[in-house]
């Protein structure tokens, strides 16, 4: 299935975002097919999560234009901005749990909200969920506050797929899994690309999933994104920042590896 | 043996040599300090100094630190220096306190005093702007959603409601009717106290009938709803705020208004009138007791007097005004709650500002109902 074949799923045209005099994002353009796993990197503090942020709404923009599955937000309606929320997943970088809900309760939130479904049906479809990111039937009755870091993030994974979203957002999902949940969490994407053609932005750094999971990687540096494509296109790239990242001494092991690989 | 740090100063004509000796972390950090200014002294106008660091025992970055800043006035000032016999194990720590540039930190300027009194009242001008225009988002964010729920009835959160209503309401009766039976008991002691004097020991039952219904009554019940009510409401969504659960709510397209506000702030409208009522009948009994414990006046005489001296308009006076001072409570609380930045420090500022601004408008509330139930003959 080529992912190019229809719309981009997220469209980003001359993107401008700042803050007082700062600039974060200088006119950033930036496609993401449909079907596509994109990972984004870029240096700490350089706009990443500004940019997430920025397309799921939560930040304003100065300036360009943003669409997603077709919902350009300048010239849609309020309901259609509502839609929306049915048809995409989040998953916040400190997982964003309500914390007056279990586990459970917390992944079928959303299916509260938008399906009208019984509540023996919800709850199977909850446990399912949580299992298939690695938690278990003793997880799903306890609240935020006793979870561990890796145990919020996939919780929180699971809430983001509760609809089995169109779209889905990560804001380092691997950060602080050990490699064993981190190697789970990359088959599970790879899973949820094949069966259902889910598109998936990744900001991430971890450089296993990058090599492994995406499809096409976008760097972000001084508010533009300077390098794009497959991750081999990206490690030819001249630009002085991508070199030091991915062929720095912690980066140039794993491209070795994965050259070795294929 | 405490550990100690030690600076053997020996001259050699126009060379100094600081021997350094024992333990230089940071437990002995403050003493060695003292060395090395005494040393510094002695060593001023020589024309080099060596550092002989092979017999200290134990060095951290505060030791490594000072003997660094030996190196360095000595170095400002002309005169040559360097460390020597440096042991192996110290050299790393040696060389990265050698490449930390030292540069001072940027001391903001204070303004002086009476300037910066001037300046704080200056500021506070458009401070008390920024939080009109907060308020006022907020009771029109809040009047849009319930509109919409009053369209659409099936989306408001009944359940939401009825827990808070609970919490504000119920939950807070006991709380309510002690401290308000308290006041109506203290109104009318101080009452007969003075009014004896002049053998109107009966009109005290008027004080209290009219202060109590009119105006003490909604008044320390919105107070306290205040404390309790709005900086609970305020700590909620503020640590909802910083754990970035309103805006996953908004990404799930939600509204956090409808889910999170309404259904708070109408609870509370609820509740106020309720707690009201019932706080001030508290009262009036607390002032009866004491009637009858102080004043020897029975309760059926009491009542007669009670019954002669307030009417339903003073009640209505004090019930109407309820329901306002919880919608302001309400929107001062949900606002703030919503202005909490990242830090615990923020929630307790906020939490805080939304008690003291929610009194003060409270008060000022009242203030204009005075006015107005006056103008109108109430």
């Amino acid at each position: 299935m080529t992912p190019h074949a229809l719309a981009p799923a997220i469209h980003i045209e001359d993107l401008v975002v700042g803050f007082g005099r700062q600039t974060v994002l200088d006119h950033l353009s930036l496609d993401v097919y449909r079907g596509e796993i994109m990972g984004l990197v870029g240096a700490s503090g350089g706009g990443k999560s500004v940019l997430l942020r920025t397309i799921i709404g939560l930040l304003p923009k100065r300036h360009g234009k943003i669409e997603v599955l077709g919902t350009d937000f300048d010239a849609s309606a309020a309901t259609d901005i509502q839609l929306i929320g049915r048809r995409w997943g989040i998953l916040f970088q400190q997982g964003a749990l309500f914390s007056s809900l279990t586990v459970l309760q917390n992944v079928q939130f959303p299916m509260r909200e938008h399906l009208d479904l019984p509540q023996a049906l919800m709850d199977e479809v909850a446990l399912a969920k949580l299992e298939m990111v690695g938690l278990g039937k003793n997880d799903a009755a306890k609240f935020p506050s006793e979870l561990s870091g890796g145990m919020t993030k996939r919780a929180a994974l699971a809430r983001a797929l509760a609809l089995d979203p169109e779209v889905v957002f990560l804001d380092e999902p691997t950060s602080g899994l050990d490699p064993i949940a981190a190697g789970d969490f990359d088959s599970l994407i790879m899973t949820l690309q094949r069966t259902l053609g889910v598109t998936v932005f990744m900001i991430t750094h971890d450089l296993d999933s990058l090599y492994t999971v995406c499809n096409r990687v976008a760097a972000l540096v001084a508010g533009k994104i300077v390098a794009i494509g497959p991750i081999a296109d990206v490690l030819a790239s001249p630009h002085p920042w991508v070199q030091a990242y991915f062929r720095g001494t912690r980066g140039s092991k794993r491209s070795q590896a994965s050259r070795e690989r294929s | 043996m405490q550990p100690t740090a030690g600076l053997i100063y020996a001259a050699d004509r126009d060379e100094a040599r600081l021997k350094a000796t024992g333990v230089w972390t940071a437990t002995t950090a403050s003493a060695a300090e003292t060395l090395v200014q005494q040393s510094l002294e002695r060593a001023r106008g020589l024309q080099s100094v060596v550092v002989d660091i092979s017999a200290i025992g134990e060095l951290d970055t505060y030791g490594a630190w000072l003997l660094e800043r030996i190196i360095r006035r000595c170095r400002a000032d002309g005169v040559s220096a360097e460390m020597t016999a440096v042991p192996e194990r110290f050299k790393g720590l040696l060389e990265a306190v050698h490449e930390t540039t030292g540069a001072p930190v940027e001391t903001r300027k204070r303004t002086p005093f009476p300037l910066a009194m001037l300046e704080a009242t200056g500021r506070a001008f458009p401070q008390f702007g920024a939080d009109a225009t907060a308020f006022a988002e907020m009771l029109g964010a809040l009047t849009v959603a319930t509109w919409r729920v009053i369209l659409h009835p099936r989306r408001f959160r009944f359940t939401s409601a009825i827990h808070h209503l609970d919490r504000v309401g119920w939950q807070a009766l006991p709380i309510m009717l002690l401290i308000s039976f308290l006041i109506g008991a203290i109104i009318a002691q101080q009452g007969i106290f003075h009014f004896r004097k002049f053998g109107a020991d009966v009109y005290v039952v008027d004080l209290v009938g009219i202060l109590i219904l009119r105006e003490i009554g909604v008044l320390l019940i919105a107070i306290m709803a205040a404390g309790r009510s709005g900086s609970s409401y305020t700590a909620e969504l503020g640590s909802m705020k910083m754990r970035e659960e309103i805006d996953a709510l908004r990404t799930m397209g939600l509204d956090p208004v409808e889910v999170l506000m309404v259904p708070r702030v109408l609870a509370l409208i609820v509740a106020l009138p309720i707690l009201v009522f019932f706080g001030a009948l508290a009262a009036l009994y607390g002032g009866g007791l004491i009637m009858w414990l102080y004043g020897g006046m029975s309760l059926e005489i009491f009542i007669a007097r009670l019954q002669e001296a307030v009417s339903v308009t003073h009640f209505k006076v004090g019930i109407i005004k309820a329901p306002f001072m919880a919608l302001v409570i309400g929107v001062v609380a949900c606002s703030e709650g919503l202005r909490v930045k990242g830090s615990a420090e923020s929630l307790g500022l906020q939490t805080t500002t939304s008690v003291v601004k929610s009194i003060f408008l409270v008060i000022v509330l009242d203030g204009l109902f005075a006015v107005f139930f006056a103008s109108i003959g109430m």
